[in-house]
């Protein structure tokens, strides 16, 4: 009995194997991208591993070259209006869904009104608001969908007007919001569209097979305007999100890319695979959060002591061990239209004159060894936040600052820092789109993920006159006098700036450290 | 037997609706919500989703729509894999997961029960120390580090198995995940098949059959052995729960495809829908498990047949 019984589950173990099918290793790139993804619809995305695979299926009417930056995509050329408000695309003749359907104008405008549709619910759809009425029609406060700002003019020719210029605007269009969706399979699938077997792709790459859990397969369009010129012939994204595991899939040769790696292997990489594992600047801020409407914290002075007192240079390369860049400026080097970024005045003091400095301002704020300054440090529960947490609150200790680390799993963090009950507390930025506009936005006074609640009217007026400002250079000057008020009131505490960490295999040519840490297949080489 | 196995299953409706209640309130009184991130959406935005998913609805009648779509056998939508609602997601996890927990499964009983013979004939000598050693590493060394150095030796030293991923489907995948998930079970199972069959060894009836002259292995397979079952047989029960529920570490580090990760994953992420049907799942995979346990501990011992 006992030897059928087992006998009969070595049989259903048996069938299991074969009933998960077997894949074939194709001309493959075998592509380590951490999370699952949320779904292949681009108005449910939100992350960079979702970008990844979405990126490479869809094309929308500008698209990254190697190098992360906009360059024609589905449109072959456009043209500005002189007031900076009117776009006219023309889109390049043949283009087509991989079901043989062409392109047309119509399917981006279906694209737009359903991403701002409050129905669609499109959590990113906010970075397409600079088009004319979208925010209306996604808060619900316009409902004439029709009213958006973008307009078929014909079959291959797209209008969108702005609600204000927007030097950026071509910069976002390369994001996944801005994509075109096959209105047609849309219209007959309903929510269905999105499935493996249903969708159609406009991309370099249509996806084929999805294993929740495991992988998302796709395989060249040969449909595509650039397909003569695109050389890998599928990819194959991967879910693990451990990175330990990750690497040693890599050695093995499982895995072309890693798109994370553990930071404590840094050193043993780059010994054992030198030249593998690359780092470099990310258009992205860490940095800790102060409550500017809490006392002590309304006080600049206390916001500057708690700043100054930061050794920023130990951090990236004693604490993280990956070198990260010190920040002393809220927008990261390298913003299109920016130039250098504004720097606080005290960056070339000695970090024992800093430290000086430091506890002369909080005795002028009313703190000394007898009645030192007690906060509390929150984070989200992660070994790197803690590590910086830890270290921070030993810089602090000697200036006569009390600290209590606190820690809590993400959701909570983020919770409690939107509610505003934290005194300081650690947050983080990646660039949506390549502009200083999208750092300085988050100390404005009326925005949701100004978490320190900083509020200066002449910081928001600068802001707002530099989103009505066409010229790049007045614009950028307006900016730049912004940064330099929140850096002078210490409005938050930019720590450092954040880098991309890949590995790439030697197999692979053609993957360039770009700012925005992204690489299109399409642009990607495998050698055998 | 039937109308035993009917009162039982029946018997756990109750608390199935127990069970799911408690959780659904719970889940809602933690701290942050689904759409609660690194970057916090425009309130226009949380209203679109919150309506989108009901949540914005009040709680109890959030409640009575969940309670009411699970009795038509609708799990709801997952926040987190928005193109495959809980259900969907749960059953392409589960071949991965039920091939993998139930590959270990039988290596486990299998190498225990062996261990734990080989443990109790050869008691206090050389081959009992080293199964003892071995059980010991067992039942104290965790997987997450098992893990990674099986990885290491098998699959980048010696290079004879693959380190992570479910590739084709094939043995050679399945290798380290399932003795990863089956080494401590193994551990405990051999500890509790010594022990019960060196009582069984020196009990009265065997010291009878003994003097009847019946040869060592006549005794141990025909007459020891069933006896000393029952206690592995009472194990098997969380045993199996435990492999066929799938293992959160082993699947993350292997990168497997299995419903593991779930348990863990939806509850950080606040997917209601999905920890509420993995609740769901795990119950009633518990109760089914629990009644074959049941059913082969009468089969073992005629005595509680007949109770």
């Amino acid at each position: 009995m006992k030897i059928i019984q087992q006998a009969a589950a070595c049989t259903l173990a048996l069938m299991l194997y074969g009933a998960i099918s077997a894949t074939a290793w194709a001309a493959t790139i075998n592509i380590h991208n951490g999370a699952d993804p949320t779904s292949l619809d681009p108005h449910k995305v939100s992350g960079d591993w979702e970008n990844r695979i979405v990126g490479d299926i869809f094309e929308g009417l500008v698209t990254e070259d190697p190098n992360a930056e906009a360059i024609p995509g589905q449109a072959a050329s456009w043209t500005v209006s002189d007031d900076g408000l009117v776009y006219t695309f023309t889109l390049r003749d043949g283009i087509q869904w991989t079901d043989g359907t062409p392109v047309t104008a119509n399917d981006f405008v279906f694209a737009f009104q359903r991403l701002m549709d409050p129905a669609t619910a499109a959590s990113y759809a906010y970075l397409q608001y600079p088009i004319k009425n979208a925010e209306g029609i996604n808060a619900g406060d316009i409902t004439d969908i029709a009213s958006l700002g973008a307009k078929a003019i014909d079959d291959t020719t797209l209008e969108i007007t702005l609600e204000q210029p927007t030097p950026y605007f071509i910069g976002a269009l390369t994001h996944y919001t801005a994509f075109p969706l096959p209105k047609h399979v849309v219209e007959e699938k309903g929510e269905e569209w999105v499935k493996i077997g249903n969708i159609a792709t406009n991309g370099p790459y249509k996806p084929t097979e999805w294993v929740p859990g495991s992988h998302v397969t796709t395989v060249k369009n040969d449909g595509h305007y650039d397909a003569a010129n695109i050389t890998i012939d599928g990819a194959k994204f991967f879910v693990l999100e451990d990175e330990s595991a990750a690497l040693k899939r890599y050695r093995a040769g499982e895995f072309d890319i890693l798109t994370d790696f553990p930071t404590d292997q840094y050193d043993w990489m780059q010994e054992n695979l030198p030249g593998e594992a690359r780092v470099a600047p990310f258009a992205g801020l860490y940095y800790y959060v102060v409550n500017n409407t809490k006392a002590p914290f309304d006080n600049p002075d206390v916001r500057k002591a708690l700043s100054m007192s930061i050794n920023r240079e130990v951090i990236g390369p004693q604490i993280l061990g990956t070198g990260e860049i010190p920040a002393y400026s809220w927008v990261p080097p390298g913003m299109a239209n920016y130039g250098d970024p504004v720097e606080v005045d005290w960056k070339d003091m000695s970090y024992g004159d800093k430290v000086a400095m430091a506890k002369e301002l909080l005795t002028g704020a009313g703190f000394n060894a007898d009645n030192p300054l007690k906060l509390q440090l929150r984070y989200n529960t992660n070994e790197n936040h803690k590590r910086i947490a830890i270290a921070i609150a030993a810089m602090w200790k000697p200036v006569g600052i009390e600290v209590e680390l606190y820690n809590t799993e993400t959701k909570v963090h983020y919770e409690e820092l939107q509610n505003n009950i934290v005194d300081v507390g650690r947050a983080g930025w990646l660039a949506d789109y390549n502009d200083a506009d999208n750092f300085l936005n988050l100390l404005k006074s009326d925005i949701q993920y100004n978490y320190g609640r900083y509020s200066n009217s002449e910081f928001d007026a600068l802001l707002n006159k530099a989103n009505e400002t066409t010229d790049l250079t007045a614009r950028s000057e307006l900016l730049r006098e912004a940064e330099a008020i929140a850096l002078n009131e210490s409005a938050s505490i930019p720590i450092y700036y954040y880098l991309s960490r890949n590995v790439v295999s030697p197999k692979v040519e053609g993957f360039v450290d770009n700012a925005f840490d992204i690489h299109r297949t399409r642009w990607l080489t495998l050698s055998e | 037997m039937l109308a035993y196995a009917l009162k039982r299953l029946l018997s756990t409706i109750p608390v199935l609706w127990i069970a799911i209640t408690a959780c659904f309130f719970i889940l809602r009184l933690a701290p942050g919500g689904p759409f609660d991130g690194e970057r916090p959406l425009p309130q226009a935005i949380k209203d679109n989703l919150a309506a989108h998913y009901n949540l914005d609805k009040p709680l109890i009648e959030q409640y009575l729509i969940y309670i009411g779509n699970v009795l038509k056998g609708d799990l709801g939508p997952s926040f987190i894999n928005q193109d495959f609602n809980v259900a969907e997601q749960l059953l392409s996890g589960l071949p991965y997961t039920l091939t993998l927990g139930t590959s270990a499964f039988v290596f486990a009983v299998l190498a225990g029960i062996l261990a734990g013979i080989a443990g109790a004939l050869y008691k206090n000598s050389l081959p009992d120390y080293l199964l003892g050693l071995f059980i010991l590493l067992g039942l104290v060394v965790p997987n997450f580090l098992v893990a990674p150095i099986l990885q290491l030796v098998f699959g980048l030293q010696l290079d004879w198995l693959p380190v992570g991923g479910w590739g084709d489907g094939s043995i050679a995948f399945l290798v380290l995940p399932v003795v990863v998930l089956a080494l401590p079970h193994i551990a405990r199972i051999s500890r509790l098949m010594r022990g019960a069959l060196i009582e069984v060894l020196n009990s009265n009836y065997i010291r009878t059959a003994r003097s009847k002259g019946l040869s060592r292995t006549r005794i141990v397979v025909r007459h020891a052995l069933k006896p000393a079952l029952m206690p592995v047989v009472s194990y098997l029960g969380p045993a199996a729960g435990f492999l066929l529920t799938g293992s959160v570490i082993v699947e993350t580090i292997f990168g497997l495809p299995g419903i593991g990760r779930y348990f863990i994953n939806a509850a950080l992420n606040r997917d209601y829908g999905m920890v509420l049907g993995t609740v769901i799942f795990y119950m009633v995979l518990i109760v089914v498990l629990n009644l074959i346990v049941d059913i082969l501990y009468a089969w073992l011992d005629p005595r509680v047949r007949t109770q």
